[in-house]
């Protein structure tokens, strides 16, 4: 802990954040939680591209990140209105409940 | 340690607690709160690498936005007061053995790998037109000339992403 | 006139049509009778006047030949004498002294048993029936002697062979006629077989079956004849031979004699028509007309004579023991007939044509007389019943005895002068021991004619009471006959007079007749040693002294009233010797336990084999086997094709269960699922460094 942060430090910390991320989508079940854990994942992507565009001193990598949140945003909007549909079909928000195409 | 290492370490720490919050805690309000200290965080860790414009765009879009329309969602479909029956489904167990291999893989490749120095040249970050200069005009340089085409194609999956969001929205 | 030949023999055929088929079940007794017996005076009348006019007028005696039609325009033949020539078999009459003698015969004889039989079947059933087969017995019997070749002949031959069976057979509904009718076509159909070769080896050589064509052929170069052809014999050995198997077939003569015996099933008149008077003497009117042939083969003419005497000796000696009065008269035919063929075996031609001139008028008369007896007997044919006829059927009684002399061979009746110039014949010739054996046969001829005549007319009625009372005369439609062929049994004889008699000059009116005939070949018809008068005077007085004797002895053992004890007596004396004549040698058994029940043998175990192998094996082996590539295909087709149908569709349905549980619907699965392939392809990228 007194080396100095380097990049490695940074993707530790964005690996770390995926994994939990991954974990929250994967293992809960309401759609919520699911939708802000993508949210959690998209982020320590971003995360990376900055530690690594640091790294080679290159612009590009945040301009990706830029990228990156706006997909964010579209996909965001996009899963809370599947989510208010669901709702309005369901009453609940629970994941188990549209499992329609069982079979 | 320097005061950056140890603003890293206070940020880090910060993430993660909120990170795990989201995904521990019951009620979705509180998640949605510590999913916004996470990005909060995430954001400063941006500044501590240069990436002023990117730290800012994340406080909007992420903060400002992405946060503001969860909790809309949340207090509109009355899920803070909705009462949950499980947390966890069946497949946590995979999803945690998961995790595991993922853990392992990062550890394989972690060992193997090692990076150089950085920031080899900081003027990269505040390259821009002549006399301006900062993160925020290298940015738009790089954006608006280099990579104009993906910029006009975010643009444009933006507006599908609103129309898609409306009419999933609509009653029906 | 004479080209209307051809009509003699179409007219009984006409008369059969019209009794079988056109106006079959639809006139009387009486149109039928007038049918029947009509065409026969037509045809008679019509051959007797063809015959005047051809050989009356300026006297000459050749051929008269009318050819009607080419029956078989067949192609060349390579192996004729002389080279390569045309087969060709046409169907024509002929008229020469031979036929014409027997177009006599037949036809006079024939019409007054036709009239005699429309009293005897008066009371029958089946009457038209009878008069449509007589009628077609007539027609066929004038085809065989009026055709001017062997085909022609052979098909009457033929012919009169089917309707001797339909009429030996006419009491169908009995047991034993049909049984005796096919037995007298089966055993003629074994001599058929030789005449046929015999005819084979005619067309082959000469290319056509003419008589006069092949006859005057062999004239003019007699080595054709003598050639060798096949087993040691010539051609005209070999085609004599053959021939004569037929005849002995046709004429009953040994071995093939055992169906005339049985043919007295029939009706009597047929008896007498078929079984003496004409069919039976085809043989030896075939013989006759191919005497070119006998002449140029020695050793079979011998052979011929031979067997002619033999069957006249043995027909004899089985004669002296029957009882039915039918029976007797057959084995005299059988035994006449020998004679006949002795005489033409030893070169007499004339003698034998002769000799069935008269047999033809005798026999006939015998036989419609024991007809007339049966007839009064109410059915009876066994003479031990009979006895003292005499006096209840006088006419019958008279001309029976005219006939019994004739055959005895009494001098003054036609038979005497016949069988004496067989006798004559056979003594020119040298042949002693043949002579001698005829004069045994005119011995035991003369003894079981007469003894016939003592039982069935003399002494005392042995009947029963009901037989008595039924005693009558016949009608004169029978006794009438009787009385015309019995003048025939006398008158016939003085055409045939031999020179001994009229002081050397040749009154033979029928000898010169026939000369022509039976002088074809260069070197004319052997006339014999010339024997000096006296001993023919001495031959002849033997002769006349046996019939005496046999005439006497039958007195002495049957006459004045003894019946039959002293028949019996004799009998008793020589059980053995008796049974065996009674039984007839046993010839008959001997026949059916070798040659029957051989072919009925062969013919089951073909049968079995036909069942057994060849359906059993073939068809229901066929089946078999088909039926189990049916099952086969069918198993096959079931388990093996739509097994691995279903396979397909188990497997099918094995997979998609499967995968169906892959599909949860719910998404937290399929992001897991997600998530672990991103995750493996990244391992095997970092472990692989290839990406």
């Amino acid at each position: 802990m007194t080396a100095e942060v380097t990049t490695n430090h940074y993707l530790v910390l964005s690996f770390l954040l995926f994994t939990i991320g991954l974990f929250g989508i994967l293992a809960r079940r309401n759609l919520i939680t699911v939708l802000m854990s993508i949210e959690l994942v998209l982020n320590s992507v971003n995360l990376n591209f900055i530690a690594f565009s640091y790294q080679h001193s290159d612009l590009t990598g945040q301009v990706f990140a830029v990228f990156t949140i706006t997909v964010a945003a579209g996909e965001a909007a996009v899963g809370l209105g599947i989510l208010i549909a669901l709702f309005r079909l369901r009453e609940t928000t629970q994941l188990d409940s549209a499992a329609e195409l069982k079979g | 340690m320097s005061g950056a290492d140890l603003l890293f370490y206070a940020f880090a720490a910060a993430a993660l607690l909120g990170a795990v919050l989201v995904v521990a805690l019951r009620n979705p309000m509180y998640g949605a709160i510590s999913l916004l200290g996470t990005f909060l965080a995430v954001a400063a860790l941006f500044l501590l690498r240069h990436a002023e414009f990117l730290a800012i765009v994340q406080i909007f879009v992420y903060g400002g936005g992405i946060m503001v329309l969860f909790l809309f969602v949340i207090m509109l479909v009355n899920l803070h007061r909705l009462r949950e029956t499980t947390k966890y489904d069946r497949q946590t167990p995979l999803a945690a053995v998961l995790g595991l291999v993922l853990v392992a893989l990062f550890v394989t490749v972690f060992a193997l790998a090692s990076f150089g120095p950085p920031l080899a040249r900081p003027e990269a970050f505040t390259a821009g037109a002549q006399g301006i200069s900062g993160n925020s005009q290298a940015v738009a340089w790089l954006l608006y000339r280099d990579y104009l085409l993906p910029f006009e194609i975010a643009s444009i999956f933006l507006l599908i992403a609103m129309i898609g969001a409306v009419v999933l929205g609509r009653r029906a | 006139m004479r080209e209307l030949l051809w009509l003699v023999p179409v007219l009984p055929f006409v008369g059969a049509l019209l009794n079988g088929v056109v106006l079959r079940g639809r006139i009387g007794k009486r149109a039928v009778a007038w049918i029947a017996c009509g065409v026969v005076a037509l045809a008679g009348l019509l051959g007797l006047g063809i015959v005047a006019e051809h050989f009356g007028g300026s006297g000459h005696h050749a051929a008269y030949e009318q050819e009607i039609y080419t029956w078989i325009p067949a192609g060349p033949l390579a192996s004729t004498v002389g080279g390569v020539r045309d087969l060709e078999i046409g169907m024509g009459f002929l008229l020469d002294p031979l036929s014409a003698v027997m177009l006599f015969v037949v036809t006079f004889v024939g019409f007054w048993i036709h009239l005699y039989s429309v009293g005897y079947m008066a009371h029958e059933a089946g009457f038209q029936r009878y008069f449509t087969y007589l009628n077609l017995f007539m027609g066929a019997m004038l085809l065989l002697v009026l055709g001017d070749n062997y085909l022609v002949t052979f098909v009457g031959w033929e012919g009169v062979g089917l309707c001797s069976y339909l009429l030996i057979g006419f009491y169908y509904q009995e047991e034993f006629p049909p049984y005796a009718g096919r037995k007298a076509f089966i055993v003629n159909r074994v001599g058929d077989f030789g005449f046929l070769l015999g005819l084979f080896a005619l067309a082959s050589s000469f290319g056509t079956l003419r008589y006069n064509e092949i006859f005057e052929r062999l004239a003019a170069s007699p080595e054709l004849g003598r050639a060798a052809y096949v087993g040691g014999l010539s051609l005209a050995g070999f085609v004599a031979l053959c021939l004569f198997v037929g005849a002995i077939g046709k004429s009953a003569q040994i071995p093939l004699y055992v169906w005339l015996p049985d043919a007295m099933a029939g009706p009597t008149p047929v008896s007498a028509l078929i079984h003496a008077a004409t069919m039976v003497t085809a043989g030896v009117y075939m013989v006759v007309r191919s005497n070119v042939l006998y002449q140029l083969a020695p050793e079979v003419s011998l052979t011929v004579a031979v067997i002619g005497a033999a069957t006249a000796l043995v027909a004899a000696t089985i004669g002296l023991a029957q009882t039915d009065i039918k029976k007797v008269l057959a084995y005299s035919t059988v035994s006449q007939l020998g004679y006949m063929f002795l005489a033409a075996g030893v070169g007499a031609y004339t003698a034998a044509i002769f000799h069935l001139l008269t047999h033809a008028f005798f026999k006939a008369l015998l036989f419609l007389g024991s007809g007339s007896v049966i007839h009064a007997m109410s059915g009876e044919q066994d003479m031990r019943r009979m006895g003292g006829l005499k006096k209840y059927l006088p006419a019958t009684y008279w001309t029976f005895v005219v006939g019994a002399l004739a055959i005895a061979g009494v001098p003054g009746f036609a038979g005497f002068f016949s069988k004496d110039e067989i006798l004559h014949a056979a003594a020119a010739e040298g042949r002693w021991a043949l002579w001698v054996v005829g004069l045994a046969t005119a011995l035991l001829t003369a003894f079981y004619m007469f003894r016939a005549v003592h039982l069935t007319f003399h002494g005392e009625f042995r009947g029963s009471e009901e037989e008595k009372h039924h005693l009558h005369e016949s009608p004169r439609v029978m006794t009438v006959p009787l009385v015309v062929l019995a003048a025939g049994a006398v008158v016939s004889g003085f055409i045939g007079l031999p020179p001994l008699f009229t002081g050397g000059r040749d009154w033979n009116v029928f000898h010169r007749f026939l000369h022509p005939v039976v002088a074809q070949l260069p070197g004319g018809a052997g006339e014999g040693h010339e024997m000096g008068a006296a001993l023919e005077w001495g031959l002849v007085g033997v002769a006349v002294l046996v019939a005496g004797l046999g005439i006497w002895l039958a007195w002495v053992v049957y006459g004045r009233e003894r019946g039959l004890e002293r028949g019996r007596a004799w009998a008793a004396r020589f059980p053995r010797a008796h049974r065996v004549l009674v039984n007839k040698y046993y010839v008959d058994e001997l026949y059916d336990a070798t040659v029957v029940r051989g072919t009925w043998g062969a013919a089951h175990a073909l049968h079995r084999f036909d069942a057994g192998v060849i359906d059993g094996v073939g068809v229901h082996g066929a089946r078999n086997v088909t039926v189990t590539g049916a099952l086969l295909s069918g198993f096959f087709d079931k388990y093996v094709v739509d097994g691995l149908v279903n396979l397909v569709g188990a497997v099918l349905n094995l997979f998609s269960r499967g995968f169906r549980r892959l599909q949860t619907g719910y998404v937290g699965n399929y992001a897991l699922v997600l998530a672990a392939g991103v995750l493996v392809l990244v391992c095997a990228w970092a472990l692989l460094r290839r990406f």
